[in-house]
């Protein structure tokens, strides 16, 4: 069984988007970081879905659909909230966004 | 039931829409409002705070009926649980939440923005809320987590043209989504190594033969951390500043309050019931968070000069003190139930008094148009009520009888020395001293508020409105009464506790 590759494959994904999210300062890349953070998830959630088998799999399944989902609402959101911003600012550049300290 | 129903063995769920009733009544209410929108105008827009106010205490009346009835009910394979836990939490978002559109109503009648947009999205925000409070499975917990943050968000940046509301929301956004994916990432782990979602089951595969897979720690820990974020507990604390200043007064109470609450549900509900068995890796974990959050919330409270920043700081404060007793549990789990309960009391005294000291910031706030802890100066000269209510709510913070804050921290050393070992006197020593520094930095701006002299020298009396006066007069008297009768509140506490809960304390 592929498991462990899968699952080293997520890790791997896990970590870049962390790196990514902690290191970018664009804020449309910082929510493609994440994107690939929610991959991560998913491909986790499919793997030990197929390993387990039976029910399992079909929660699994159930679980990643809810993932795709909700990850597109938070793009929506978080879209907006990027372009707002632009528009107020013309940059989207999420480090100059420091009005308030302390 | 279909063809291809049967061939896959698929089982009708059954339904109990008793159970249900809070959840479909706020849905309910939620179309209502966004289809009654449209036909407002300017002069009929104040409508759509009325129908947010009245249909969440219509939700409320379903939470009293399930309570007479008393029964746990559990549906879909035990994944949605409406218990004493459930209803004691849902009853705090929902009257909550009704004070937070008292306190919007003027806030946002006279902003330049959309009224019917703002109720719309508080009342999804509590929905998930509610359903937070009920659910027992990661999926219902993660899409009750979104369904509660993503309106929030947009809260929290509400005023648009506001570069500080901006602010606030994308570092709300970005920490708050970034936290949700580290969570589900910790969540596929704990789902791989014990293929279930439902808490129940994943306590009892952790609880029965310890797993003790270091991929299951992780998946443990990450879960906590999405969760840490969402509470604004030190070290993940750094958003709740600056989205609690930049974000419209009325949200950050409600953020402060509620969804710092439902923060706590999601925990508590996974601590208990799904890593009981695990208190090796979640004990160190909220010891040391407890430490951490209490010492330097109040630290940095002590040097501000913003009220709402000083009470953001506060309420990170708050947070540290209301994880006292997680941290203690780990070190003896016999103390599980009166931890517990001391969280859920301490949640709700909290809600109350938080609510009242953001109340008079912003009835202040609509005369002084200021946050500066400066601008309180001599406030009892010209509204004396504003002044002695205010006290009120800072004192009840810092925890002095006969207030009801002290019964809070009362219930918090209780759980401390319910588990007694040396660990917890320390993590229970440690919340003293904060209880003492605390003191400091509420004192101040009672101090302001009662002996400095009033900085412009204007003495026009602050107006208060209708529902500014209503909502000040609820929260007083909750202050004041659980501080006097604090049973009231220790029932609910107590009767918080899970079936599921009582079940593991027997094992022990």
């Amino acid at each position: 069984m592929l498991l462990n590759q899968f699952l080293i494959l997520a890790a791997v994904l896990f970590c870049i988007g962390v790196y990514g999210v902690l290191a970018r300062r664009n804020g449309v890349l910082v929510l493609m970081s994440i994107e690939l953070i929610l991959n991560a998830v998913i491909i986790n959630l499919i793997a030990f879905g197929a390993m387990l088998g039976g029910e399992s799999a079909v929660v699994a399944s159930v679980f990643a659909l809810f993932v795709i989902a909700v990850a597109a609402a938070e793009v929506g959101v978080g879209l907006a909230i990027v372009l707002m911003l632009y528009r107020n600012r013309q940059s989207i550049d999420v480090s100059d966004v420091d009005l308030m300290r302390g | 039931m279909g063809p291809v129903a049967a061939a896959l063995g698929f089982v009708e769920p059954v339904l109990d829409f008793h159970a249900l009733a809070p959840e479909l009544v706020l849905a309910g209410v939620l179309v209502v409002l966004l289809v009654a929108d449209l036909f407002f105008d300017e002069r009929t827009r104040w409508a759509s705070s009325t129908i947010a106010g009245t249909g969440l205490l219509l939700a409320a009346l379903p939470v009293l009926t399930l309570a007479v009835a008393g029964d746990e009910r559990a549906m879909f394979g035990g994944a949605f649980v409406v218990d004493d836990f459930a209803l004691v939490l849902k009853g705090l978002f929902l009257l909550g939440g009704y004070v937070v559109v008292l306190l919007s109503v003027n806030y946002v009648g006279e902003g330049d923005y959309y009224e019917g947009e703002y109720y719309f999205m508080l009342l999804s925000a509590l929905l998930g809320m509610i359903l937070m409070a009920s659910a027992r499975d990661l999926i219902t917990i993660f899409v009750a987590l979104e369904l509660l943050s993503l309106p929030a968000y947009l809260l929290a940046g509400w005023r648009k043209r506001d570069p500080k509301s901006n602010e606030a929301a994308v570092k709300y956004f970005l920490l708050g989504v970034f936290a949700a994916a580290v969570m589900l990432y910790g969540m596929s782990l704990v789902f791989g190594f014990t293929g279930t979602t439902v808490l129940a089951d994943i306590g009892a595969l952790l609880g029965g033969s310890p797993t003790a897979a270091p991929a299951v720690t992780f998946g443990i820990v990450l879960v906590l951390i999405g969760f840490a974020f969402k509470i604004s507990a030190v070290p993940f604390h750094q958003w709740a500043p600056d989205t609690y200043e930049g974000a419209p007064t009325p949200v950050t109470a409600f953020l402060s309050v509620a969804s710092k609450a439902a923060g706590f549900a999601a925990i508590l509900q996974l601590v208990f019931v799904g890593f009981l068995g695990r208190e090796d890796v979640w004990g160190p974990f909220f010891w040391v968070l407890a430490a951490a959050t209490m010492t330097v919330g109040n630290l940095i409270a002590l040097r501000q000069t913003n009220i709402v920043r000083m009470l953001a700081y506060s309420s990170v404060a708050q947070g540290g003190f209301m994880l006292v007793p997680l941290g203690v549990v780990g070190l003896n789990p016999e103390a599980a139930g009166s931890a517990l309960s001391a969280v859920v009391t301490y949640l709700l005294i909290y809600a109350v008094m938080n609510l009242g000291a953001f109340a008079v910031v912003i009835t202040v706030a609509r005369k002084t148009r200021s946050g500066e802890i400066a601008s309180y100066g001599g406030l009892f000269e010209y509204a004396p009520g504003l002044a002695v209510v205010m006290t009120v709510f800072l004192f009840s913070l810092a925890g002095i009888p006969p207030l009801a804050g002290w019964f809070a921290k009362l219930v918090v050393f209780r759980a401390v020395l319910d588990a007694g070992t040396a660990w917890a006197i320390v993590l229970g020593v440690i919340t003293a001293v904060n209880a003492v520094i605390a003191l400091f930095y509420y004192a101040a701006v009672a101090r302001e508020m009662w002996m400095r002299p009033v900085p412009d020298d204007d003495r026009t009396p602050v107006s208060v409105p209708p529902s500014l006066g209503f909502a000040l007069v609820l929260t007083v008297a909750g202050t004041l009464v659980l501080g006097v009768f604090p049973q009231l509140v220790a029932r609910l506490g107590d009767l918080a506790r899970f079936e599921a809960l009582q079940a593991i304390l027997t094992r022990l």
